[in-house]
């Protein structure tokens, strides 16, 4: 009786998440292929035509490939920001929240001021330039490393202070401190919290768009975000293209998270601390 | 304690990675081939100018191989205004640029940052009335790209004809049309507010009327003594904004409706008029045939029938950047741009909007009708450009300030009222005199 | 369990004496170096802070871009002045309020539900996270598809039920409200993703004694995870709040701060001014909205970290 409560339960859960959740989805997927003439009404009739491999290939093949080439630098630019960020947040937010004073509260306010402040596009092209990291791949990574750490560091301050002291105390009586004691006994208590922060840092970076428009302009240095102006004008919109475009750019992420969602919260419960 | 050194481990791996992919495609936009050159030119993403842009390179390229043309494309609309500025500004920008003529381009200080065309054998196709819109103190940066098109009001024809309605002179005939359109069930009037930019035809596209009514308008307007909601001729516009709201001439759904989308139901026939740009008009073309014939264009009807005229774009500049390295190629090239051969050549790529600015080059007989229409204007003489070709001043909430008016949220005089302080802040931020 | 966020502590045991806490805070020290703080701070500076403050000299100037002239504190006097700006300051408020507040329920609520026992646990997971992977402008022209007045299937499922919908975009009286729900719907798998993050560090042993005294599950609710999840809770909100507080991104592509000017928010008129190419007005903006937001923040901050202590 109550397993069967319990089944239409998670029955209703299920058809109200997917609702919520998936209906607009399926609205992407029925535009992308489509025809451009029907895709224009923006609604849910069933497609007249299937152009899907035509929109498909148009698709890949605008702008010369542009969007394979997007895809690498997209990737590169995410990996490497997202790991450099990580390491740099939680070591930071580690010492931030152990060692209060006059230092942790200046650190605390330019977090602060780095979440309210948006970043300042021509100055930060001119620093970029000065330091011969303008228009290239290791300027864009350390530019998001810089715009996404105070969001980090939030996340990683507020789960440091879960962390009980004793367990500094103990380590430090085994002689570890400093880096030793962060890397070897702090960071693995993080990762619940880690990889919460590696998973929507990712895809913060691999959605931006403002900052790779104007730090990284060029066609061979496009990102997936970008190619999606190869079909939005502002007069015209090939609607069609532009959905599967949308489709295409958020289907590996979405396959990635559905693949390592298992290992995600296999991670999270080890993280856990115990006792 | 593994997982983190492994991190560490592939945190500095992807970082050499990264550094040493990015030095593979450096900047070397300079010379490739011995004797041959590369020449970036960036472009605006809409698919009029992609098509163009493309057209004018692959026939340039064919006439010298020695030349290599490379379009970069752009975002349009206040983004790309941005875009070129801050490359401008950083020094980055490429040999050979697309962009707007008129106000727009007296916002990028071409003394500083673009190639002084004036006197250039470059200009010697280039129509005279033309290069007013592309100068800045007597000195001209560039050459026209692309076609001049219309503002004013396309319209289904079959419509017309099946009610038996003629081409309004005045915008009295104008609204009894729109009550018989209406009577049979067709929306008079599209609007398509998503669209935002879309909502200014009735204000800009009215120029044609204001300067008639007040031939010093332009003169006073940018010397600060001439304003919207206090010249009766100027703020008719805002006017008939507000009445065609008032009206229920609009289509249900106007306040979420997009330009494409009123664009389709305008060809469809389900509207009867829609304010608008003729150069809409070509990319549908190719998924709606129908549009070539059957979409006409008139002028934005003013008070007397005796002085109708229309309102008309320019069309945009191709400029060279001061930063180039490789300026005779470019100039090589913009003199192209402004050949009839290359009219042409577009012509063949994209069906005209309009008439071209360049001597020599005429509309093909099978042009699509609106720039027919526009064609007619034009041979009577009876057009004038746009306000913002012949001021410098334009508020940037003027498109907010008509949805606001033509959802019936803001009276017109209220509006115009709001327009005038709008351009006032702009006066002051470019620093004009008088301001 | 818990530890002070501000403010020196000291260990347990009696009050040690002065040179005892010396030599301890010196032995705390080296603990926690501040060496650990440098290559975030390296980056920090170079990359955002010094461009944010050359951009702070800016708001004082007329600025093009190819040159700019000293104005003093006339850019200030013209943002303040700005026809709209009082109804984006109230836009402002309501739309954070209503996002945060929104997103910390129902994250919490997904985040106790994707923790329980739940056999479809990995499947809703990604669903629920799928939104935050969509970039912002499909969201915005997705949901401007779902909103339409005659054609959009909200309106048309509401009148399965027999309530006549509107055209919510483009209605200046349900704009605001529409694109806030979008970026809750948008938003909250992130904040269900911190909870979940947060309730799997609380330690089992205290569910196991809430098990031993027999208390049942609303009881294990309120006792051990709405408090013991505060980290997460705290996250929520300040990330969420000052989030809606600068949020134009999603209102840009949804309704441009329109029908007119009815669902502009501060950030949506700081943008207006950017893309206008008033760099110094938009800057001396940004600079008033980084008050108001300290203002507002600063405050919330301190009280959410005073609970922290509490909990």
């Amino acid at each position: 009786m109550t397993a069967l409560r319990r089944l239409s339960g998670e029955v209703v859960a299920l058809v109200l998440a997917t609702a919520i959740f998936l209906v607009p989805f399926g609205l992407m997927l029925l535009t992308a292929v489509k025809d451009p003439e029907q895709a224009i009404d923006l609604d849910f009739a069933w497609p007249t035509s299937w152009p899907v491999v035509e929109n498909f290939m148009a698709v890949i093949e605008a702008r010369d490939y542009v969007l394979l080439r997007a895809y690498v630098n997209s990737t590169i630019i995410t990996v490497a920001s997202v790991a450099l960020l990580v390491v740099f947040a939680a070591m930071a937010s580690f010492v931030l929240q152990r060692r209060p004073g006059k230092v942790a509260k200046l650190a605390d306010f330019l977090v602060l001021s780095g979440l309210i402040i948006p970043p300042a596009v021509v100055p930060t092209i001119w620093l970029l330039q000065a330091l011969g990291l303008f228009k290239t791949l290791p300027g864009m990574i350390l530019a998001e490393v810089a715009f996404n750490l105070s969001f980090a560091m939030l996340l990683f301050r507020a789960f440091v202070a879960a962390i009980p002291r004793e367990l500094d105390e103990a380590a430090q009586i085994d002689g570890c401190s400093g880096m030793r004691l962060f890397f070897r006994v702090i960071f693995p208590l993080l990762r619940p919290v880690t990889i919460t922060v590696i998973l929507v840092s990712s895809v913060n970076i691999f959605n931006d768009f403002v900052n790779p428009l104007y730090l990284l302009p060029g066609d061979e240095n496009a990102t997936v975000q970008v190619t999606l102006y190869n079909f939005q004008s502002q007069y015209n919109t090939q609607w069609n293209l532009l959905f599967m475009d949308i489709v295409l750019i958020t289907i590996p992420p979405l396959v990635l998270f559905v693949f390592f969602n298992r290992k995600i919260v296999a991670g999270m419960t080890a993280g856990a601390i115990k006792g | 304690m593994k997982t983190s050194h492994r991190m560490t481990g592939a945190a500095l791996a992807v970082l050499a990675m990264a550094a040493l992919t990015s030095c593979g495609s450096g900047s070397d936009s300079g010379t490739a081939a011995a004797g041959s050159v590369t020449l970036k030119f960036l472009i605006d993403n809409s698919p009029a100018t992609v098509d163009t842009a493309k057209a004018l390179a692959d026939t340039f390229m064919q006439a010298n191989p020695t030349i290599k043309i490379e379009t970069e494309t752009r975002p349009g609309g206040s983004e790309g205004d941005n875009i070129v500025k801050t490359r401008l500004s950083t020094g980055d920008m490429s040999d050979v640029f697309w962009y707007n003529s008129g106000s727009l381009l007296q916002a990028l200080n071409p003394a500083q940052t673009m190639v002084d065309l004036t006197g250039d054998p470059v200009l010697a196709n280039v129509a005279k009335d033309f290069l007013p819109v592309v100068s800045q103190e007597g000195k001209v940066y560039g050459v026209p790209g692309g076609t001049a098109m219309g503002g004013g009001i396309l319209y289904n024809r079959k419509v017309y004809e099946q009610l038996k309605l003629e081409v309004p002179k005045t915008w009295a005939d104008f609204v009894a049309n729109s009550d018989k359109i209406k009577a049979a069930g067709i929306a008079p009037v599209i609007g398509t507010f998503k669209d935002t930019w879309t909502s200014q035809l009735f204000v800009l596209g009215d120029y044609y009327n204001v300067q008639a009514a007040v031939p010093t308008f332009a003169q006073d307007y940018t010397a600060n003594k001439a304003k919207f909601a206090t010249t009766p001729a100027a703020q008719a516009g805002f006017d008939h904004l507000a009445e065609v709201h008032a009206k229920g001439y609009l289509q249900e759904g106007f306040g979420s409706a997009t330009a494409d989308q009123g664009m389709k139901l305008l060809a469809e026939g389900k509207g009867a008029h829609y304010p608008m740009l003729s150069a809409q008009l070509p990319p549908f073309v190719a998924t709606m045939p129908q549009a070539a014939t059957d979409i006409g264009f008139f002028g934005i009807p003013g008070t007397d029938a005796a002085k109708n005229g229309a309102t008309i774009w320019e069309p945009a500049g191709v400029y060279i950047a001061k930063t180039t390295e490789n300026l005779e190629a470019a100039k090589k090239f913009l003199a192209f741009v402004a050949s009839p051969a290359a009219a042409d050549a577009v012509t063949k790529a994209v069906p005209p909007a309009g008439p071209y600015r360049i001597t020599g080059a005429e509309l093909p007989d099978d042009a699509i009708q609106a720039a027919k229409d526009l064609q007619a204007y034009v041979d009577e003489g009876t057009t004038a450009p746009a306000l913002e070709f012949v001021s410098p001043v334009k508020g940037p909430s003027l498109e907010q300030i008509t949805v606001a008016v033509g959802s019936g949220l803001t009276p017109a005089a209220e509006g115009a009222a709001q327009y005038d302080k709008d351009v006032e802040k702009q006066a002051k931020q470019l620093g004009l005199a008088g301001w | 369990m818990t530890t002070q966020d501000t403010g020196p502590r000291m260990g347990p045991g009696p009050a040690p004496g002065r040179a005892h806490a010396r030599a301890s805070r010196r032995r705390r020290d080296a603990a926690y170096p501040y060496a650990l703080y440098l290559p975030a701070a390296v980056v920090f500076l170079v990359i955002f802070l010094v461009p944010t403050a050359m951009a702070f000299y800016f708001a004082l100037t007329r600025w093009t871009l190819f040159d700019s002239e000293f104005v003093g504190l006339q850019n200030f006097r013209d943002f303040l002045a700005e026809q709209n700006l009082r109804i984006g300051f109230q836009n402002t408020i309501i739309y954070a309020v209503v996002t945060s507040g929104l997103k910390v329920v129902l994250g919490l609520l997904l985040g106790v539900l994707l923790t329980g026992r739940l056999r479809l646990r990995g499947f809703l997971r990604s669903v629920v996270f799928f939104p935050t992977l969509v970039s912002t402008v499909a969201v915005g022209i997705t949901f401007a598809m779902l909103l339409k007045p005659q054609t959009g299937l909200v309106n048309q499922a509401l009148a399965l039920v027999g309530v006549d919908g509107r055209d919510w975009l483009g209605d200046a009286a349900t704009a605001l409200l529409s694109v806030a729900l979008v970026d809750v719907w948008k938003g909250v798998g992130l904040a269900t993703v911190i909870y979940i993050a947060g309730i799997m560090t609380i330690p089992r042993e205290y569910y196991q004694a809430v098990a031993v005294d027999g208390g049942g599950a609303w009881h294990r609710f309120r006792h051990v995870t709405l408090p013991l999840s505060w980290p997460a809770t705290y996250s929520v909100i300040i990330l969420s709040f000052v989030g809606g507080l600068r949020s134009f991104d999603l209102i840009w592509t949804m309704t441009r701060g329109g029908p007119g000017f009815t669902s502009d928010t501060i950030a949506s008129i700081i943008y207006k001014q950017y893309q206008a190419g008033f760099f110094g007005l938009s800057t001396a903006g940004n600079v008033i909205l980084f008050i108001v937001v300290t203002a507002i923040a600063v405050p919330l901050n301190y009280f959410l970290g005073k609970r922290q202590v509490t909990a």
